[in-house]
């Protein structure tokens, strides 16, 4: 199981990242996002993969709980990668109104 | 204590103005002099008990680690210039007072000008080099703020630049000095270091450290060849310029020469360089200021040249020629400050500052004139007035100072020409605005100006008299202890007017007939002057900045592509370099713990979301469907945390992924649907391949990192989660409690990115396609029949649930984050299903202030502990039972929870409505101009 965790996150970042190094504001904001849900799932990782086991203490003694403390920092991370995602697509809008283009550069004639 | 109001009452000055700039400005006026008049009332107080040897002194700790320390010590040379700043800027406030135009903001005025006394007043006070260097940095940026108040100026703003940059500059040069001297002395105690002269002159640090310092010291007191900024700085209002560039700000150089005196003067470097650097300016300064035909332009000139004059005198450095420096300092403060506020009076009333528009004023301005010539008398060194006095004493001093060795007829030679220049320029002063006819008309017809405006100029030369006939009686008591402060030992001397026929007074002669004689060949002078090219000072200092940018930029320019992509490929090479070699130093990849099975439904999730981000990355040039890849793939997130035992997670992911998604399809719609095949297949290549080979990094990182036993902290949060915290679920009481320090900095980014979206909205001017990318229109059924219905059916319960999911959160899944969600969801719907019109008129508050009010209750929650005497955001709970209800907890972690609900509702909804708002006529504006209602409002609706 995780190795095929592992595979998911790495072919995530991989297409992220991919999607980041294009000339475009649209592709890099999803790249962004495709990239933050795989850094999500590293950092969530990190407390190892537990089946069955959330970290609500119940009285009845239960066994194994999941590790809470990535779980708290990912919740946070992920709605702040929220503002971030809504912030870096008002900026790509913004600059396609100021610029007259999409390219991240704000140069139109940037081919490579 | 006395000492610590001293200080503090300007600064709490500074408030004054500001309340009661709206109130009239008599009241303003008055109510602003409170705490400076207070202020000099208790620094007089003081002088009696002042009389013995010892300083008095306040301490205080601040930050002891740095060395820095609240240190105040009130002697005579301190004691001299807080008469100075805070007699001659009561003087300026009332000046000001009729000097301001109506419209003008007095309050603003004022606030700047005292936030500048209140500095002047700390470096004349302060008892420790650090806070000297804080109350320095201070005078520059109020004087910044003050050469810069009528900021509609282009002078204005170029002066105020300009001396922010030099002061600016020299005041970093002078932190450097006094962090090497206070590491020489081990101490930053003025006390330590005024008792350690012998020891830091000897030590091998000293030459850079004295250079640094003077450099401070000299930037600041307009010496050479930094001069050129004080010129500029006269775009300043005439009470700026009388107060801090002739009066006291330039004088803080000086000041900070004489205060280290002990210190640092006793070296032949000193005494090499400052009587240098003073000489050139007194000469330079004398010289421009006899050619310059703007009134304020001319006295300028004339107070860089007295700097000068003063500086050589610290530089010469004998008991008597202190004395000598400490007294000029006084008497120049008296009539250049009364010279600067004629020449305010004169710009006033007859509206120019130009001496050929000016003349005859004799007529006209009569008590004005009179006054104007004796300031100038005393500027120029008349017997009877301040000027003299000190002038001979300079003379004096210049005669018997052995500095220059076999070259010592030298310097009584330049300073006779100095002298004969000032005379000179002071001549040419009067005759020119008082006597001569004008050759232009002025602006206005010149007629006195109201008593009042004139008073301060009344007292200043009153001041210039008596002290230039009884100088025995009105400044040896003060001298007597600003000497001994500087000198720190007692100095006998008797000050007179007539010390019998000498050389000083042969020289002052000679000043008198040459330079009346100077003044008579002045268009001569002047057409010689006028052959060479003059030197535009702002001009040179401008171009001198843009090319130190320009060179700065084409040194980027080598190594920086200026090329998102470019960085983007850098840093990923470098990643995949640095992950490579952190993985090549464990032995295995798998670790101790081993893999768990896999079943199908793992397997089934995993394979989707390889899919969705494969087809994200494939078809990115295809928008609309590369968005959809993307929330398959996020679902399947949200989907996986449920799957390995974080419901919390599952919750956020699948509101946040709600809200992401209606966010980038809004955004979509304004930018081009598709993208244009634009990279080269090389390219395309290159980039799989960084892209694939950091992603195989990532992989094998994670997975090495979670077939390993780990040591986790979280054993602690798991005991004290329902003890400490008194809550069952451990994440909540994390985010809420343990962690919530982190929680209150991360809703403040999330408010704070609201803001910063509903900003870089304002005004947008977007791209309205009118058809999709295939070239069909939209469809005209805007609000489908079913979505309509069924969004206000919904409302309720979708708040409900938040309700319900907000009260669970402390000890079930859920909690302030998940609710806040789900409820700008509940709210964003209705703008999709009924548009923004219908919305706005029943959700019509702004969404800022929720957030706003959301990141205060979660402060004020963590504040409230204090007034129990715990630390911050410390959380308390108790069990309560009621009827009904039964037994149930309540924890101030809720409270803090509910500032977090409010945030995040609020920041999502600044966000999402206001982008659904941009093209209606609701469209975010934060300063409306008064137009904007009959603008046509663009009222095509897209939500």
């Amino acid at each position: 199981m995780e190795t095929l965790y592992a595979v998911t996150t790495g072919v995530l970042s991989a297409c992220g990242l991919y999607l980041t190094l294009r000339g475009r504001t649209f592709s890099v904001v999803v790249g962004l996002t495709l990239l933050s849900y795989a850094v999500n799932l590293f950092l969530f990782s990190m407390g190892g993969l537990t089946t069955d086991g959330a970290a609500v203490i119940h009285d009845d003694g239960h066994g194994a709980y999941a590790d809470p403390l990535p779980q708290a920092l990912v919740l946070t991370a992920i709605v702040i990668g929220f503002a971030m995602t809504a912030f870096v697509v008002i900026l790509a809008m913004r600059a396609r109104s100021e610029l007259g283009n999409d390219q991240v550069d704000g140069k139109k004639e940037d081919r490579e | 204590m006395t000492l610590l109001w001293i200080a503090l009452l300007p600064l709490l000055g500074v408030l004054v103005p500001v309340l009661a700039g709206r109130r009239s400005r008599l009241t303003c006026s008055l109510a602003t002099a409170i705490a400076p008049a207070v202020a000099l009332g208790l620094t007089l107080g003081l002088v009696p008990a002042l009389g013995a040897n010892e300083p008095m002194r306040f301490f205080a700790e601040w930050l002891p680690e740095l060395g820095l320390a609240l240190a105040f010590r009130l002697d005579g040379l301190s004691l001299l210039f807080n008469l100075l700043i805070l007699g001659i800027g009561l003087l300026i406030l009332l000046y000001a007072h009729f000097y301001l135009s109506k419209e003008e903001p007095v309050g603003r005025f004022y606030a700047f000008l005292m936030l500048f006394m209140a500095s002047m007043v700390g470096i004349s006070l302060s008892n420790n080099l650090l806070l000297l260097w804080l109350f320095w940095e201070l005078t520059s940026l109020s004087s910044f703020l003050l050469i810069g108040f009528w900021s509609h100026r282009n002078d204005a703003r170029k002066g105020a630049r300009m001396a922010l940059t030099v002061t600016g500059a020299g005041g970093l040069a002078l932190l450097a000095g006094l962090l090497l001297l206070g590491n020489i002395v081990g101490s930053f105690d003025m006390d330590t270091v005024l008792a350690s002269g012998a020891l830091i002159v000897e030590d091998s640090r000293y030459p850079v450290m004295l250079t640094l310092v003077l450099l401070g010291a000299f930037t600041k007191s307009a010496q050479f060849p930094f001069q050129f900024w004080l010129p500029n700085a006269m775009a300043a209002p005439t009470p700026v310029s009388a107060y801090l560039h002739s009066a006291t700000m330039v004088k803080a150089g000086i000041f900070l020469m004489a205060r280290l005196h002990p210190a640092l003067a006793d070296s032949a470097l000193w005494h090499l360089i400052v009587p240098l650097v003073g000489t050139i300016t007194l000469l330079y300064g004398a010289w421009f200021a006899f050619f310059k035909t703007d009134l304020k332009a001319i006295l300028a000139y004339s107070t860089i040249s007295h700097l000068g004059l003063i500086t050589v005198l610290l530089g010469i450095g004998s008991p008597m020629a202190v004395l000598a420096a400490l007294f000029h300092i006084i008497n120049h403060a008296a009539f250049k400050a009364a010279l600067f506020m004629t020449a305010g009076i004169i710009d006033h009333e007859a509206g120019t500052r130009e001496l050929k528009q000016l003349g005859a004023l004799r007529k006209t301005m009569p008590v004005t004139a009179l006054l104007l010539t004796l300031a100038a008398a005393a500027m120029a060194g008349v017997p009877l007035l301040n000027g003299f006095l000190s002038k001979e004493m300079f003379f004096t001093e210049t005669l018997e100072s052995p500095l220059l060795g076999g070259l010592s007829w030298l310097l009584p030679v330049l300073a006779t020409v100095g002298g004969i220049l000032s005379v000179a320029y002071s001549v040419r002063l009067v005759v020119a605005v008082c006597h001569r006819p004008a050759r232009e008309a002025s602006p206005k017809t010149p007629h006195e100006p109201p008593y009042l405006m004139r008073l301060p100029v009344e007292v200043l030369v009153a001041v210039c008299l008596l002290v230039g006939i009884f100088p025995a009686f009105m400044a040896t008591g003060l001298l007597e202890l600003a000497t001994q402060a500087v000198l720190q030992a007692p100095l006998d001397f008797h000050l007179a007017i007539w010390h019998g026929f000498n050389l000083p007074l042969l020289m002052s002669a000679i000043a008198f007939v040459v330079g009346a004689a100077l003044y008579w060949r002045h268009s001569d002078l002047r057409r010689f002057t006028d052959s060479f090219a003059p030197v535009d000072a702002p001009r040179l200092f401008e171009r001198a900045l843009v090319s130190l940018g320009q060179r700065c930029e084409q040194l980027l320019a080598l190594w920086d592509g200026q090329s998102l992509q470019r960085y983007m490929g850098w840093l990923l090479l470098a990643t995949l370099i640095a992950g490579v070699m952190g993985l090549t130093q464990i032995e295995t990849l798998t670790g101790s713990r081993g893999n768990q099975p896999v079943d199908g439904i793992v397997l089934f999730g995993a394979v989707m979301l390889i899919f969705g981000g494969l087809a994200t990355a494939i078809t990115h040039r295809y928008r609309l469907t590369s968005l959809l890849m993307l929330s398959v793939v996020g679902l399947f997130v949200a989907l996986t945390f449920a799957r390995f035992s974080a419901p919390d997670l599952a919750l956020t992911q699948l509101s946040v992924e709600v809200v992401t998604m209606i966010l980038l399809m809004l955004a979509l719609f304004f930018l081009p649907q598709k993208t244009p095949p634009e990279s080269s297949g090389k390219r395309n290549l290159r980039d799989v391949f960084l892209a694939g080979g950091v992603g195989l990094v990532v992989a094998s990182l994670n997975y090495a990192v979670m077939t390993r036993e780990t040591l986790s902290i979280s054993q602690f949060f798991m005991e004290n989660s329902i003890p400490g915290g008194g809550g069952h679920n451990v994440v909540n009481v994390i985010l809420v409690d343990f962690r919530g320090f982190d929680t209150l900095g991360e809703i403040t980014v999330l408010a704070l990115a609201g803001l910063a979206i509903f900003k870089l909205l304002n005004r947008l001017r977007l791209f309205i396609p009118h058809s999709d990318s295939e070239g069909r229109v939209w469809s005209p059924d805007r609000y489908p029949a079913i979505l309509t219905s069924i969004s206000l059916a919904l409302l309720p319960l979708a708040l409900l649930v938040s309700a319900f999911i907000f009260l669970r959160g402390h000890n079930e899944p859920g909690g302030g984050f998940i609710a806040g969600l789900i409820t700008a969801v509940a709210l964003i719907l209705l703008y999709m299903a009924r548009g923004v019109e219908w919305a706005q008129s029943r959700l019509d508050f702004p969404f800022q202030p929720v957030a706003v009010v959301g990141v205060a209750v979660a402060t004020l929650t963590g504040l409230g502990s204090w007034l129990f005497g715990h630390p911050f955001l410390t959380s308390a709970f108790g069990y309560f039972s009621l009827p009904v209800v039964g037994k149930f907890e309540l924890a101030t972690a809720l409270l803090f929870d509910l500032g977090v609900y409010l945030a995040v509702v609020g920041a999502t909804l600044m966000i999402l409505a206001n982008l659904g708002k941009v093209t209606t006529a609701h469209r975010p504006v934060v300063d409306a101009p008064k137009d904007e209602p009959h603008a046509p409002a663009p009222n095509k609706e897209t939500l």
